[in-house]
């Protein structure tokens, strides 16, 4: 009797502890504790809030299932055990029972009903959401392994990091993304934001965001593109609507003209650079890379490969494979005199 | 071991299961019909979405002729297998070459009508998404009423060399089935080309 | 019988140049023989992938590691899936399917033999096609390479301008000559299980695995053709100048999608179907009890058969189709998880007032049990989905098919292994050393799979050479590692165990485990024509009538 108490108490004291384990990791998971930068459990925009609210009852029901079920399948696998003392007889033979079969048919049928009538309600809230009349439209085109963010209502045209307003929950200001691809398949994911929507070539596919706290937040490419797929990382920055329009005010103008560069642009403009890439009010008006007009108000290069150094730009105009092997930038093969310069040139380009 | 032992009353009943060469080929036909199924839905899917080059409605003419040929012979492989069924092998010989006669010409319209969209209208297979899946789905099609043809030819001479007999003729009708499944691919692929798609 | 020169057994006795043999074995058309060579075949890809698999794994053990370049990374989980559905799974099923179909409905052979025996080499010369690439594509560079696009190949990425060389043909080609193997060996199973039955054996008498058997092959003539068809098409476009993915011309790259998945989610559950056979013959012999519920477990494999052919587009919900489109393919996707589920409620109905014998394949049964219960509750997450837009392509998928194909076919297979082994070979496997290999593999297996759920939820996208050690993924990446070790070495033992019982094991006898259906009714092995004469049955379990006379299950059917 003692001993089964014993039993009992550390049994309930194990589950106690295993319990409290499960509830602060869920706990910090929940309430934003940084696991990660791109947690989907720490939602900071309606699409992804709403996701999330879906996300914590589907999983809810999943758990219920599991415990109801493993359980019966424990509880058989220890009850039904063969014994010693079991008698040499064969166990009743039972081939079924209409009962308990219509049973578990009925229920599953009623939990994917209720399942079902959840989630479609939550398409549609994200799918068909009223577009409100003052949204910020930025057209999202993906490229290997970089992304083109053009905003035509305000005239600018910039990659790799996004930046949009917050959104006042009572005086919605969301951004609605229109998405197209220049190449193959990639599929924009930022966690904390909204769930992720592909760019596909020759279709145009549509999402919106409405985050509130202003900040950065990360995500990168979800659909395999190619060989620098991993390295195709996104950079939202959420500002608060005076700082936005100071962003947008520095985008639209054109190139920062610094007469100390002249060596470097010459350079930039004579070699195959202009090609690929546009700075606004040059003689660059390539489109297949990233437009470099105000690179240096980017944080990183190359889609977030690299830090946006000095250091790390001159290396990357020399030798890109040795940052993104596999990016689809040539290496240039400039002489070390027009590499410095080029490279001054490109950190003018506030 | 010995047979389990089974009511006399449940062994008297007899025991009669579906040819297999008739549940091979039907298993075969609904393969087949899945990619053609394919075929058509990216036919269907393109119509219209060629940016450039000829446009069906003008380059396309009704292949009236050599369809009936393609139909016809349907009606006499039935008939064929139904001779070698009855034993009369001469009607055999003669319902047999008239398919493979039909199918010929089949081909032989097929072949013609490429010949005219490729020198007269430009269209080839890498002309546009029209010309891309019609060549496609056609050539399908085309393609297995030659292996059809190669196999109703390989009998063809077999009967004629005096080596078929009354047995083979439930291999005649399966390779029936495979003939008629090819002509009723050929109703819905004119269905879906020369008339919906025009 | 004893101077038969075709059962394993007496052919190691037998003094035959060993040239003889392997003539025999290469033209066989004996369907237990190439259903050994089916498995053997698998085993050998099984390890080949499975050290692609680690090369994966390692190159993920930290945020910006080294240890491939990008371009062999891409290769690797290209090959590693591709590999494993379509040079292990299939083959190793198609295999045990060869085997056992034929005795279990009292059959001796195979309706089409020299098909069966076509279809095999067909399939092989796939593999051998695919991995000569790594040889043969020649790339940007020039030299050889495999292909790098992901075993879904997403047009237009394997077109012309984004796959220059050879290295995406090989994936076109292998999967295509093999795709004609299936085709031939669904027909033959279909054929067989249609028109070779023995007398007495209606329908509704057949094992379990027949039936599923039955309609895994049915659906492989509808799901395998379309992805026939769409590598058709990429090859026209590849050489002959079409435009069936080329966006620039109008082509739709969501047509390859749909195309694809409508071959990629039937074939899910082409593979689990025989998975679904293995236990529905082994709980009931290891329970002691008939199957819980016969007519239901029949009912629900073939409405699984028809609802999987509805649900493709949920590998496809963030393509950005329109909400009724996303609607629907959530509802038939959490509607086929209905059927799936009874099936698991049928199996613990079948344990439940049985006296359980926790033997090898039992112990692998169960764990199949636990582990598929959570990967169809995984699945019903990703089938709604909104919650689908976050986890998809994340490694939350990953881990969700891997705890279906690895925590429940391989599981099962293990199981399939312990139990027909003695059949096959005539000698009972290491009880011992199977439980090392199921307690070493479990552990190994949830260590990784477990865990691997969480980068998904933390926003890691799969398919990527390697992460920013700053996102909070490396700790969790070096744990999934770690036990992917552990599974290679448990997959070792397996494989001693494999080899070692062979020349060592107990010998099997007919009917070791004391089981129902025919095939336990002839020798261990069975001889080149199965029976010595065919059996007639009553029942759905003929050996029960002979062992229980008084109490017959004809009197209850």
């Amino acid at each position: 009797m003692w001993q089964r108490h014993k039993t009992t108490n550390r049994r309930a004291r194990n589950t106690l502890a295993l319990l409290y384990c499960f509830t602060t990791l869920a706990s910090a998971a929940t309430s934003g504790v940084p696991l990660s930068s791109t947690n989907i459990f720490a939602p900071a925009s309606t699409p992804a809030k709403t996701i999330f609210g879906l996300s914590l009852f589907v999983l809810g029901v999943a758990l219920l299932i599991f415990v109801v079920v493993a359980g019966l399948l424990v509880y058989s696998a220890v009850k039904f055990r063969r014994r010693e003392t079991d008698p040499n007889r064969e166990p009743p033979q039972v081939y079924g029972s209409t009962q308990i079969e219509l049973a578990w048919t009925v229920i599953p049928v009623l939990i994917v009903a209720v399942l079902f009538l959840a989630t479609a309600r939550v398409i549609h809230a994200i799918q068909d959401a009223p577009r409100p009349a003052a949204t910020v439209d930025v057209t999202v085109i993906g490229h290997q392994f970089w992304w083109e963010f053009r905003y035509p209502k305000l005239g600018i045209v910039t990659a790799n990091e996004l930046h949009i307003p917050s959104s006042d929950p009572g005086h919605p200001t969301p951004t609605f993304l229109k998405l197209l691809s220049a190449d193959t398949d990639h599929s924009f994911w930022v966690p904390e934001l909204a769930g992720k929507t592909d760019l596909i070539p020759n279709r145009v596919n549509e999402m919106w965001l409405d985050p509130a706290r202003p900040g950065i937040y990360l995500g990168q490419c979800a659909q395999y593109c190619g060989t620098q797929h991993a390295k195709m990382l996104l950079r939202v920055s959420v500002d608060r609507p005076a700082d936005f329009a100071a962003w947008v005010s520095i985008q639209q103008q054109a190139a920062v003209r610094d007469p100390a560069a002249s060596a470097g642009k010459r350079v930039f403009e004579t070699t195959a650079c202009i090609n690929c890439h546009a700075v606004s009010g040059t003689a660059a008006s390539g489109r297949f890379g990233p437009d470099l007009t105000h690179l240096m108000s980017r944080s990183t290069l190359a889609s977030g490969a690299a830090e946006n150094t000095p250091g790390n730009l001159r290396l990357w105009i020399q030798n890109p494979d040795a940052i993104k092997p596999g990016s689809l930038m040539p290496a240039m093969k400039l002489s070390d005199a027009d590499l410095d310069a080029v490279t001054a040139y490109l950190e003018t380009l506030r | 071991m010995s047979a389990l032992s089974v009511p006399i009353h449940q062994q008297a009943r007899s025991w009669v299961l579906p040819d297999r060469g008739k549940v091979a080929m039907a298993a075969l036909i609904i393969a087949e019909s899945a990619i053609f199924t394919i075929f058509v839905v990216a036919y269907l899917f393109y119509l219209g979405k060629s940016v450039s080059g000829p446009t069906p409605a003008q380059v396309l003419e009704t292949p009236a002729f050599y369809t009936i040929c393609l139909l016809s012979s349907s009606i006499t492989v039935h008939f064929a297998a139904k001779s070698l069924e009855q034993g009369r092998h001469r009607a055999f010989v003669g319902l047999w070459s008239l398919t493979v006669a039909l199918g010929t010409l089949f081909l032989l319209g097929t072949a013609h009508e490429w010949y005219r969209l490729i020198y007269e209208h430009g269209l080839t297979i890498s002309t546009n998404l029209f010309g891309t899946t019609y060549y496609s789905l056609v050539g399908l099609h085309a393609f297995h009423v030659t292996a059809g043809l190669l196999m109703l030819l390989t009998v063809l001479i077999f009967s004629v060399a005096g080596r078929l007999r009354h047995d083979d003729s439930g291999r005649i009708g399966v390779l029936a089935m495979y003939w008629h499944f090819v002509d009723a691919v050929w109703v819905v692929v004119f269905t879906v080309v020369y008339i919906i798609g025009r | 019988m004893s101077t038969n020169a075709t059962t394993i057994e007496n052919l190691a006795s037998e003094r035959q140049p060993w040239t003889e043999t392997v003539h025999e074995w290469v033209t066989t058309v004996d369907h237990k023989r190439l259903g050994i060579l089916y498995i053997l075949y698998a085993l050998s890809y099984l390890v080949i992938a499975g050290i692609e698999a680690l090369i994966i794994r390692v190159q993920l053990m930290h945020g910006h590691n080294n240890f491939v370049s990008p371009q062999v990374f891409n290769r690797m989980f290209t090959m590693h899936g591709t590999t494993m559905i379509f040079f292990v799974a299939m083959p190793i099923l198609f295999g045990f399917a060869n085997y056992l179909v034929p005795l279990m409905i009292g059959a001796r052979d195979m309706a089409f033999p020299r098909l069966n025996a076509f279809s095999f080499w067909l399939t092989a010369i796939g593999g051998f096609l695919l991995y000569f690439s790594f040889l043969g594509g020649s790339g940007l560079y020039g030299a050889g390479n495999a292909p790098d696009v992901g075993w879904w190949s997403y047009a237009p990425l394997p077109a012309r301008a984004f796959s220059p060389g050879h290295s995406s043909d090989y994936w076109t080609v292998a999967l295509l000559v093999s795709g004609f193997g299936s085709i031939g060996t669904a027909i033959n199973i279909l054929a067989t299980i249609l028109c070779m039955r023995c007398r007495g054996m209606h329908l509704g008498r057949m094992p379990l695995l027949v039936w599923l058997n039955l309609v895994m092959s049915g659906m492989v003539l509808i799901a395998v053709t379309p992805l026939t068809a769409a590598q058709a098409m990429l090859l026209i476009d590849r050489y002959l100048g079409g435009h069936f993915f080329d966006t620039q011309a109008g082509g739709s790259a969501t047509l390859w999608m749909h195309f694809f998945w409508i071959f990629g989610h039937p074939e899910v559950y082409i593979l689990i179907l025989p998975a679904f056979a293995f236990v529905s013959e082994i709980v009931p012999v290891f329970s002691r009890k008939p199957i819980f519920g016969y007519p239901v477990m029949v009912g629900a494999t073939v409405f699984i058969g028809f609802v999987s052919m509805s649900v493709w587009a949920h590998h496809m919900f963030t393509i950005g189709m329109n909400s009724y489109a996303n609607s629907f393919f959530t509802i038939t996707s959490m509607a086929v998880g209905i059927p799936t589920g009874i099936k698991i409620f049928n199996w613990i109905g079948t344990m439940w007032g049985g006296r359980i014998q926790f033997k090898a394949p039992m112990l692998f049964c169960l764990g199949f049990l636990l582990q598929f219960l959570i990967a169809g509750l995984t699945g019903i997450m990703l089938a709604s989905s909104p919650f689908d837009w976050q986890l998809g392509n994340s490694y939350f998928v990953v881990a969700h098919f891997h705890y279906v194909i690895v925590g429940g076919i391989l599981f099962a297979l293990f199981a399939a292994f312990y139990y027909w082994y003695p059949k096959m070979t005539g000698r009972m496997l290491s009880e011992r050393i199977g439980r090392l290999h199921f307690w070493l593999f479990l552990a190994g297996f949830h260590l990784t799979f477990d865990v691997m759920h969480i980068p998904g939820i933390l926003g890691m996208p799969r398919r990527i050479y390697t992460y920013e050690p700053t996102r909070g993924w490396d700790t969790l990446n070096l744990i999934v590692t770690i036990g992917a070790f552990i599974q290679a070495v448990a997959i070792l033992v397996f494989v001693c165990n494999l080899i070692v019982s062979y020349f060592r094991g107990a010998k099997a006898g007919n009917d070791p485990w004391d089981a129902w259906t025919l095939e336990w009714s002839t020798s261990s092995p069975p001889p080149a024509y199965n029976f010595a004469s065919i059996p007639v049955v009553a029942s759905r379990r003929p050996l029960w009538d002979l062992k229980h006379p008084e109490d017959p299950d004809s009197r209850y059917e």
